[in-house]
């Protein structure tokens, strides 16, 4: 059976795979049924508005259909239900499962005790294979990966989007540039790993040093909840800001990621940059969802 | 427990039956008791004798229970804190068993995951699973690396 839990489960020609699969997917105009007698259930226990409903959209584009469970208080996890006992009995439900829970490691135990596959939807600060396989094909879409130079800002200690795709972009031989507020910084371990599979990690102290070294800039959102108070977060918040104003003189193949929702880390005048491509990266979640749904259930 | 050797050594006296934990790393003997849960309040007999000199490890802890013979499990646990020690069964004053300690590939249940957002520390019906690594040991489920002071860490 076929889980997609981690990208550290993936090799390049794996990930390589299932871009080319969302390719087809996208270059067919999304019609396809090749999953019409199927049924996924999508278990979210934290809210999502782009990850569950681009699954939900991924399902009904290859003819199949899902059932959901919302939220935590609307499940019988408040009863004391263990998440093993949720997935044994989904499994006898659904041909696959969906997982996004707040503990990392959630969608690894769900594989433990599902029979049908399971889909990691994002654990806690953990792995979302699933959002880094679209950051992927949004890049690839533009130019290839192998080379280019990446920049990862914002909360990159708490941010599992960042760690999921640094370590997928390190199958790439990409250079990552760092830039965090202090205390936000990508975890030691994570680096060291990066750095054990040969990828070169250089740390900045502010964006404006690096940003016009780079073919990717890749923002994420800093959490008003990891900050004391409103005004150390406004102030770390405010320096982190990507405006137009900064990108002056950036590389013409510049393009800005974020995994949404944004904050306030990028001014909206940028979305009328050529540079801005988040939304066109959110889209992408539904050829991406209906490669990695078809993969599991075909 | 332990007598001045007239030739110069230090000896400690023999168990009829039950376990010698030789080559322990000085300084380890009660983070081995407390691995193998044993405590003030509990019954076994106990020798242990600490930072006596070896001539393999320099120094080295020795530690002697009294009709208990070790579980496989327990071994594992030892062998995080004292890679060296040599376990020794006896039964009627004689070594029947002598074994080394390895550290598993896996080690399920010995170590608590020290992040608090891991699954392995919910109610789930799951135990911890560590993979050892040379940099230290990695959880199967939330990936966080321990590499400092394994001996907190096990339950």
């Amino acid at each position: 059976m076929y889980h997609i839990i981690s990208i550290r489960d993936f090799e390049r020609s794996d990930l390589d795979y299932l871009l080319d699969r969302a390719e087809e997917f996208d270059t067919l105009g999304y019609r396809s049924r090749a999953l019409e007698d199927k049924l996924a259930a999508l278990l979210f226990f934290e809210p999502s508005t782009r990850t569950r409903m681009s699954f939900a959209t991924a399902m009904a584009r290859l003819g199949g259909r899902w059932i959901s469970v919302d939220s935590v208080e609307a499940s019988s996890i408040v009863k004391g239900e263990t998440l093993a006992d949720t997935i044994r009995v989904l499994s006898s439900y659904a041909d696959t499962i969906v997982l996004r829970h707040p503990k990392e490691g959630a969608a690894r135990l769900a594989s433990e005790f599902a029979t049908v596959p399971v889909i990691n939807a994002g654990d806690g600060a953990g792995q979302h294979p699933s959002q880094t396989l679209l950051d992927l094909y949004t890049i690839r879409q533009s130019m290839p990966i192998d080379g280019i130079d990446v920049g990862l800002l914002g909360d990159l200690r708490y941010g599992r989007t960042a760690h999921s795709l640094a370590l997928a972009l390190s199958l790439y031989g990409v250079t990552l540039h760092t830039i965090a507020p202090g205390g936000l910084e990508m975890p030691a371990n994570i680096t060291l790993e990066l750095r054990e599979r040969g990828t070169e990690v250089i740390e900045h102290a502010d964006v404006e040093e690096v940003i016009r070294d780079l073919d990717v800039l890749y923002v994420t959102r800093i959490q008003r909840e990891r900050f004391p108070d409103s005004a150390s977060y406004y102030n770390v918040a405010s320096s982190y800001r990507i405006t137009p104003d900064l990108l002056t003189g950036v590389r013409e193949n510049l393009m800005i990621l974020h995994p949404l929702p944004r904050a306030g880390e990028i001014d909206p005048a940028v979305d009328r940059t050529p540079y801005a491509r988040y939304f066109e990266q959110a889209k992408n979640g539904v050829p991406v969802r209906m490669a990695l749904l078809h993969e599991v259930m075909k | 427990m332990t007598r001045k050797d007239p030739s110069g050594g230090l000896l400690v006296s023999p168990i009829r039956n039950g376990t010698v934990i030789d080559h322990i790393t000085a300084g380890e003997a009660l983070n081995v008791l407390r691995i193998l849960g044993i405590t003030g309040s509990t019954r076994e007999c106990l020798s242990i004798a600490t930072n006596v000199e070896s001539k393999r490890l320099g120094k080295k802890d020795i530690v002697k229970i009294e009709n208990r013979e070790l579980r496989t499990e327990e071994v594992d646990r030892i062998a995080l804190i004292a890679p060296h020690a040599r376990i020794n069964i006896i039964r009627d004053y004689h070594v029947a068993e002598k074994k080394g300690v390895e550290i598993p590939k896996v080690l399920k249940g010995v170590v608590r995951c020290p992040n608090p957002g891991c699954i392995t520390n919910t109610n789930e019906p799951v135990a911890s699973t560590f993979e050892v690594l040379d940099k230290g040991l990695h959880c199967l489920y939330c990936d966080w690396l321990i590499k400092n002071d394994i001996a907190s860490h096990i339950i």
